[in-house]
């Protein structure tokens, strides 16, 4: 099986003819077709994690809404202060879904926007004195607080406020961590700089600081699992079905705690390699803890994880690993049986962040579904290694695509479902396009794991399915030259 | 249909699962939580008195605002006229976050390009990126006009906007008679609204400006009899109650900044960036106009200087007309600014309303609730509040200060408050955020809190009620399509109000139900 390899190079040229020429040369440097040879070398030539071009409508975000939205936000028992104006703090602010088990405002500080809302005196004055006193406040405000974050938005570094001494003074002052992280949104290409600035304070001011009780031959962490809809829950409980202890959950749900004793764990189970990977290789050097990634969007890939896992530890954790498999496969198959006929051969296309366009490519086929192009908003060339080999031959890999490239490769390929985010999702139900959000799973989830996987198929089902898209008044498709779906 | 049935629990009951309840249980190991008796107590100390005061005592962290920031009310401004780009310059995660925030609350599309500041422009300033940004913009989005927006970063570096967009058409970036209009919006300067009004203004005079026209109150043609302007207006269905009331007048007019359309699209398997929006050529064309009709005045304030000093027409500022009297008011000042009597169709709407009002009076008689928005949607509410015989207790709004003029806003609201004794009870909180009014409905409970999706948190740590008024509401499908103003909007707020008054009365702790109310 394959896709028309000339035709779709063709597509993405004519696709790419709007621009300018400074514009379209560039763009066209983060466009790849997928061959039997790339599939196999994993060699691309595709540019990316580079500077977007300005004026394009790019779906990047920020180093901060990598930093708090993604990697520190979850963190329940601390208090991430939106450092810098109003803004930043108010529109990440529960918009992820990252749930975590707690008392909101009590011993959970997820789902609150704390933010020190900058106001033109501090822009000219500096906001340090005042960062002192939130400090001081918060502790009085939340006395069950565990540490702070302090999240710099923009002006922070730009006014060269000296956000580590304030942190360092207050964390004397209230015996607790507060931890200053130059997540400023201007600093990088996209998210991404801010979950590698995230990552180093967490391994510069939390790791390694406080010890375990008792450790174990089955200790391992979660990494990189931000438990939207639940999501770390429903691996964390196969991993603990098959007899493994899993000590730090990060960062979905998770806690100070967790972060300070995680060096102790035997194993570092990664899911999101994109935002964690720095962390996972910087505990392998200090601690000697190795690491795996793994999978667990749809059965297939979850099987494979899980025994590859379990491939880790003793003959004990294997055959508990078939158990687990042999228990949730009449299950799986049941859910497969129901929906794959009612999605087989539907066309999909995804641009996700830094790793699901690849990870949720087995769950989809799984579903009978068919991946025909997929992209990233702020992978590396290490995500686009990983991503040749799952793709089918012809398939078009794009890196940082703008709006408008994705709209007309989704009806020039006459896709059937599009995967992305809140900012597209309603351009695609104009176009009379099923969508799927799948950065923060629509209000639904969770979709890891094998009670995901239900909800994953319930809901593709859901989406491809439903009358609402034979209402369309549209106008006559005409299948245009240099398709080849 | 399928006959076999699978049972597919998803994250609202899978999670009840004793296996689930059992995995909470066993990571608390991990966690060093908090005992149960410290949260115990910590959980009655944020709900006593003495938590209260030092929740009002703090003075420099702020708590789940109820606010955004300039550059958001921007871009909402910007899709306002036809055909035209919101370009904010400065980091491109603002302009992510000001698409997603505007799409969430109107499950629609948010057409928006930014010139993707990094470091490098950090250190240099952000020129290429505007030249590059606008060439690139225009070229893509087909865009009849650009509006160009800055963020914080743009604003602490000082870039010129209006020399970079000169240097822009100089290097043929963008044609000489392109029009790119702008606006200063630093985010650590007052909020969405401020954002809103300074792109407004800056648009109206910006066009008006390259038109090269004086200013002419009152020589208009019929088209440009008056000009309306709603402000920051996160209901689309007011665009439609405005026009419906201004038609019944059978008087022509031009609304200044109708997003309603982008905001409000059809879905029809094609996709088009622009829908809408008030035609550029109408905007210099506005200055002939007879007056101009305001309804968000404290929203529109820099806007309402311009048209009265430079267009020199007599403006009737308003605030979100909500109920029978402030559409009254309405009516009054469009009678005023076009000399047209009242329409009787509207009279006899009036009369249906009023009905209407009666049959829901007694679910609604001495309700106490507190209220948070922006200012002028503030002093709707209260104002329909107070006649219908609701009392307002708490009044919170955390954008009403310095730079609106908090002091003004204040008097106005406390003096509307003491035209009824149904306003004795209440108090009103300036610059204040939800955490304040969480204590304050905990200390001070009343039946409803009326606001946006952001106060659920509040509410529901109180087990309070909440009525979804105002911006932003993302947990709710399509209230943003229904109109608030006007009579008709009076009469939406009433069902709105009353039927969750009457739910809770149907869910009462006695568990007697009744058919008939």
């Amino acid at each position: 099986m394959g896709l028309d390899i000339e035709a779709n190079k063709k597509l993405v040229e004519e696709i790419l003819e709007a621009y300018p020429d400074k514009t379209k040369k560039d763009r066209k440097k983060h466009f790849q077709i997928n061959t039997e040879e790339t599939k196999e070398s994993c060699s691309c030539s595709l540019k990316s994690n580079v500077k977007s071009r300005p004026g394009v409508m790019t779906p990047r975000g920020c180093s901060y809404a990598g930093s708090k939205g993604v990697v520190w936000g979850p963190i329940k028992d601390m208090v991430h202060i939106s450092h810098g104006p109003v803004g930043c703090g108010q529109y990440s602010w529960g918009t992820r879904r990252n749930y975590a088990n707690g008392t909101l405002g009590i011993d959970n500080f997820t789902a609150m926007q704390i933010t020190s809302d900058f106001q033109e005196t501090d822009i000219v004055f500096g906001g340090d004195k005042k960062l002192e006193v939130i400090c001081r406040e918060i502790k009085e405000m939340f006395p069950l607080a565990k540490g702070i974050s302090v999240q710099s938005e923009c002006p922070i570094g730009l006014i060269g406020d000296d956000i580590e001494a304030v942190s360092k003074k207050m964390a004397k002052e209230l015996e607790m961590p507060v931890v200053p992280v130059r997540c400023e949104g201007f600093r990088g290409v996209s998210q991404s700089l801010g979950h590698h600035i995230a990552n180093d304070a967490i391994r510069d001011y939390v790791m390694g600081k406080a010890e375990l009780a008792e450790t174990g031959p089955y200790d391992v962490n979660i990494i990189g699992d931000y438990n939207i809809g639940g999501d770390a829950w429903a691996s964390r409980i196969l991993l603990e079905e098959m007899g493994l202890r899993v000590v730090a959950q990060w960062s979905g749900d998770g806690t100070l705690n967790e972060l300070q004793v995680a060096h102790k764990a035997k194993l570092n189970l990664i899911h999101c390699h994109r935002s964690m990977n720095y962390m996972v290789t910087h505990m392998e050097q200090a601690y000697g803890i190795p690491y795996l990634e793994y999978n667990f969007f749809g059965p297939s890939k979850t099987y494979e994880s899980l025994r590859a896992i379990a491939a880790k530890f003793d003959a004990t954790i294997q055959e508990n690993c078939e158990k687990v498999i042999a228990k949730y496969k009449p299950q799986m198959d049941a859910i497969i049986g129901k929906y794959r006929p009612r999605l087989e051969g539907k066309k999909v296309m995804l641009l996700i962040g830094g790793l699901r366009s690849r990870h949720t490519i087995g769950a989809y086929e799984d579903l009978g579904m068919e991946i025909v192009a997929t992209g990233y908003e702020f992978a590396h060339k290490d995500d686009y290694e990983r991503t040749f080999p799952d793709m089918q031959t012809g398939s078009i890999i794009m890196d940082d695509p703008t709006a408008y490239e994705l709209e007309e490769l989704a009806q020039k390929l006459n896709i059937d479902l599009m995967g992305s985010g809140v900012k597209e999702k309603y351009v695609y139900h104009k176009m009379g396009i099923p969508f799927r959000q799948m950065h923060s799973w629509d209000y639904s989830g969770p979709y890891h794991g094998f009670d995901g996987f239900k909800i994953f198929a319930k809901d593709m089902d859901m989406t491809v399915n439903n009358p609402v898209w034979n209402l369309f008044d549209k106008k006559e498709k005409v299948q245009p030259e240099g398709a080849s779906v | 249909m399928s006959k076999e049935r699978i049972d597919i629990p998803d994250y609202s009951t899978l999670f009840t699962e004793e296996r689930y309840v059992q995995q909470r249980e066993n990571k608390k190991q991990f966690e060093a939580p908090c005992s149960d008796e410290a949260k115990a107590e910590a959980l009655a100390y944020s709900k006593s008195a003495e938590y209260l005061e030092k929740n009002f005592e703090r003075k420099a962290v702020v708590i789940n605002p109820h606010k955004a920031c300039q550059p958001l009310g921007s871009v909402m401004a910007a899709l306002g006229f036809e055909k035209t780009l919101p370009f904010v310059h400065g980091s491109q995660g603002c302009n992510s976050y000001f698409r997603s925030h505007l799409s969430r609350h109107f499950k629609e599309p948010t057409p928006a390009v930014s010139s993707s500041m990094t470091e490098d422009a950090a250190v240099f300033g952000g020129m290429s990126n505007m030249i590059d940004g606008l060439q690139n913009a225009v070229a893509l989005y087909k865009p009849e006009m650009v509006a160009v927006c800055t963020t914080c970063m743009a604003e602490v570096i000082g870039d010129d906007l209006s020399a970079f967009i000169g240097n822009a058409r100089q290097k043929g970036a963008i044609a000489e008679d392109f029009p790119v209009t702008f606006a200063n919006t630093p985010s650590f300067i007052g909020s969405h609204i401020t954002g809103y009004d300074a792109m407004i203004k800056n648009i109206l005079s910006q066009l008006f400006d390259r038109s090269g026209q004086t200013a002419a109150p009152g020589t208009g043609e019929e088209g440009e009899k008056l000009n309306v302007l709603l402000g920051f207006e996160p209901y689309t269905g007011n665009f439609a109650e405005i026009r419906k009331i201004l038609n019944a007048f059978d008087t022509k007019y031009t609304i200044l900044g109708d997003h309603s359309g982008n905001y409000d699209s059809p879905a029809n398997g094609e996709y088009e960036y622009y829908y809408g929006g008030t035609k550029l050529a109408d905007v210099p064309k506005a200055a002939n106009a007879l007056g101009s009709l305001v309804l968000q005045k404290y929203t529109l304030k820099k806007t309402q200087e311009y048209i009265s000093g430079t267009w020199k027409q007599p403006i009737s500022s308003l605030s979100t007309p909500l109920g029978v009297k402030a559409t009254d008011k309405l009516l009054e000042a469009i009678s005023q600014l076009t000399g047209l009597p009242v329409p009787e169709s509207l009279k006899e709407e009036r009369g249906r309303v009023v009905d209407a009002y009666t049959d829901s009076h007694p679910y609604l008689h001495g309700k106490r609730v507190a209220l948070a928005g922006d200012p002028d949607l503030l002093l709707g509410l209260i104002g329909f509040c107070l006649e219908v015989g609701i009392e307002p207790v708490h009044i919170l709004c955390s954008n009403g200060d310095v730079e609106f003029d908090g002091k003004k806003w204040k008097e106005e609201v406390e003096a509307l408050l003491a035209t009824s004794p149904y306003g004795s009870e209440a108090t009103v909180y300036v610059g204040k955020d939800l955490w304040h009014l969480r204590s304050l409905l905990i200390n001070d409970p009343v039946d409803l809190a009326i606001g946006s999706s952001h106060v659920k948190f509040a509410a529901k740590d109180a087990g309070v009620p909440l009525v979804r008024v105002g911006f932003p509401i993302f947990d709710r499908h399509h209230m943003h399509r229904n109109p608030i103003i006007g009579y008709q909007g009076a009469l939406n707020l009433l069902t709105l109000i009353v039927n969750i008054v009457l739910e809770q009365l149907d869910n009462n702790p006695s568990g007697l139900v009744d058919l008939v109310r």
